[in-house]
């Protein structure tokens, strides 16, 4: 009775090692495992994104998250200042890229406040640079549709589907 | 008496006509226009650019321009060489991406609108003043004195201005504006630049944008070359470009001068006014003087001999 409750125990310990194994620092963290993106509702369906799935096939957090997890920076850029960082209170994409549009006026705002953060782009131009990048890089699919699919009003706007040209 | 003074006044009105036509032209009339001071524009990185088309897509919208010929998710267009060249606006598209094929397979895109010059040939060619460089920096132009001459196409360096061939009777110059009458007045940006999901174009204050992009290639060494096209193109232009690949291969042109188009020919054209103002005046001078007294003898035998010949 004790022997088997020993290797219940032993099985345990193992399951929760491999499965901290798997998510190796991830574990003490809680993410949402899809994020709805629909900042561009407007021409395009919601985006559902499986943070899980690239979780997995990123090389950490750090790809997308700058220096905000606590990992390892890779940008040289951003390692200058924050090569040591401890997590920071934000790590969503909006809780930093503005969803108002950047422009040249706005730059000089932000450069008043965090002078190397001035040319951040803003959350459309981040998503799309983030995610397009890897996925050109990684042969992942890079079309449009592939990640929103259109709806009547995009439709209408790129004069394509039912509003294609006749001729 | 008389006469001397007269001699001295020819000699003066001599020595200071070649004066004024000659030494102070370049200084009074060469002096470069940087452009309107908060003038605005926009920042193109091609690195950044995929060649969705949605900036296409946007400006005909905005412009309400008429249904294009294939629709703006059809990337074929790109394969398109019309007239054996690359894409460039026409009477239904103010703005068009063109992709660049490199040796090494890579492929770069740009897209092309007016580049909204300082001081445009464009306008400088336009003989009814249709155009106009606004303070905030669009080269707009007014379509209804417009007589469809195509001057600026020749003059634009950068072969922007198309023409409406569609119509038949009143034929006339269509361009980008900048979205100048629906956003830029009020200071938005044009819908090109809002619609870019790839952030391609920042706007904003020329003047900005210039340093913007030296930050640009200062924190990303190796990724640019290291020119900013349009800084002094032509005197400069308000569209300014960041590129990765060498500003030619991307189909650029890259032996403008750095002087604007007008420079050319603004010495030439300041003396013409002068030269009609002083010559007639100067010349009948002479004539009066080289004349004075024999005039009325000459004209009265030069009748008789005409006369003479007839019968």
């Amino acid at each position: 009775m004790a022997n088997s409750a020993k290797t219940i125990m032993k099985g345990a310990l193992a399951l929760l090692f491999f499965f901290s194994l798997f998510m190796n620092c991830y574990a003490t963290e809680s993410y949402p495992g899809e994020i709805y993106i629909d900042i561009l509702a407007n021409h395009y369906q919601a985006v559902v994104f499986d943070h899980d799935l690239h979780v997995m096939v990123s090389e950490g957090c750090a790809t997308c998250h700058h220096h905000t997890t606590g990992m390892p920076v890779i940008n040289t850029y951003c390692a200058s200042c924050h090569s040591a960082d401890e997590s920071a209170a934000t790590v969503s994409c909006q809780g930093c890229h503005s969803k108002e549009p950047v422009t040249a006026g706005s730059m000089q705002q932000e450069r008043a406040a965090f002078v190397f953060h001035d040319d951040k782009p803003d959350l459309k131009g981040a998503y799309h640079l983030s995610c397009l990048g890897c996925h050109q890089q990684m042969g992942a699919p890079t079309g449009c549709q592939d990640c929103h699919a259109r709806t009547e009003a995009g439709d209408r706007f790129f004069n394509s589907g039912m509003f294609a040209p006749a001729h | 008496m008389c006469n001397i003074s007269r001699r001295k006044f020819l000699a003066g009105s001599v020595a200071g006509g070649a004066a004024i036509a000659m030494a102070p032209a370049k200084k009074a009339f060469g002096a470069n226009l940087s452009g309107f001071p908060d003038g605005l524009g926009v920042l193109v990185d091609m690195t950044r650019c995929v060649g969705c088309r949605s900036c296409e897509a946007a400006c005909n919208k905005e412009q309400n321009l008429p249904e294009p010929d294939k629709a703006f998710d059809d990337y074929t267009v790109f394969d398109e060489r019309p007239h054996g060249q690359h894409r460039r606006p026409t009477e239904k598209a103010y703005t068009v991406v063109n992709r660049y094929d490199q040796a090494d397979g890579e492929k770069v895109y740009r897209k092309i609108q007016c580049n909204h010059c300082n001081e445009p040939a464009c306008l400088t060619s336009c003989f009814v003043n249709a155009y106009k460089k606004t303070p905030e920096g669009a080269v707009t132009y007014n379509d209804k004195v417009c007589v469809g001459c195509r001057n600026c196409m020749v003059a634009c360096p950068f072969n922007i201005p198309a023409f409406s061939y569609s119509s038949a009777f009143n034929p006339i110059i269509k361009k980008c504006i900048f979205c100048y009458d629906t956003r830029l007045k009020n200071g938005q940006a044009p819908a090109c630049v809002e619609i870019c999901p790839q952030q391609v174009m920042l706007f904003g204050k020329r003047q900005e944008l210039i340093k913007i992009a030296h930050d640009r290639m200062r924190r990303n060494p190796g990724k640019y070359v290291e020119t900013l096209y349009g800084d002094k193109e032509v005197g400069g232009t308000g569209w300014l470009y960041l590129s990765h690949v060498p500003f030619k291969e991307a189909g650029f042109n890259v032996s403008l001068p750095n002087e604007p188009i007008i420079n050319n020919v603004k010495d030439f054209l300041a003396i013409v006014p002068m030269v009609l103002a002083i010559w007639p005046a100067l010349f009948t001078g002479f004539h009066l003087l080289s004349t004075k007294g024999k005039s009325h003898g000459h004209a009265d035998n030069h009748r008789h001999d005409g006369q003479e010949g007839h019968e």
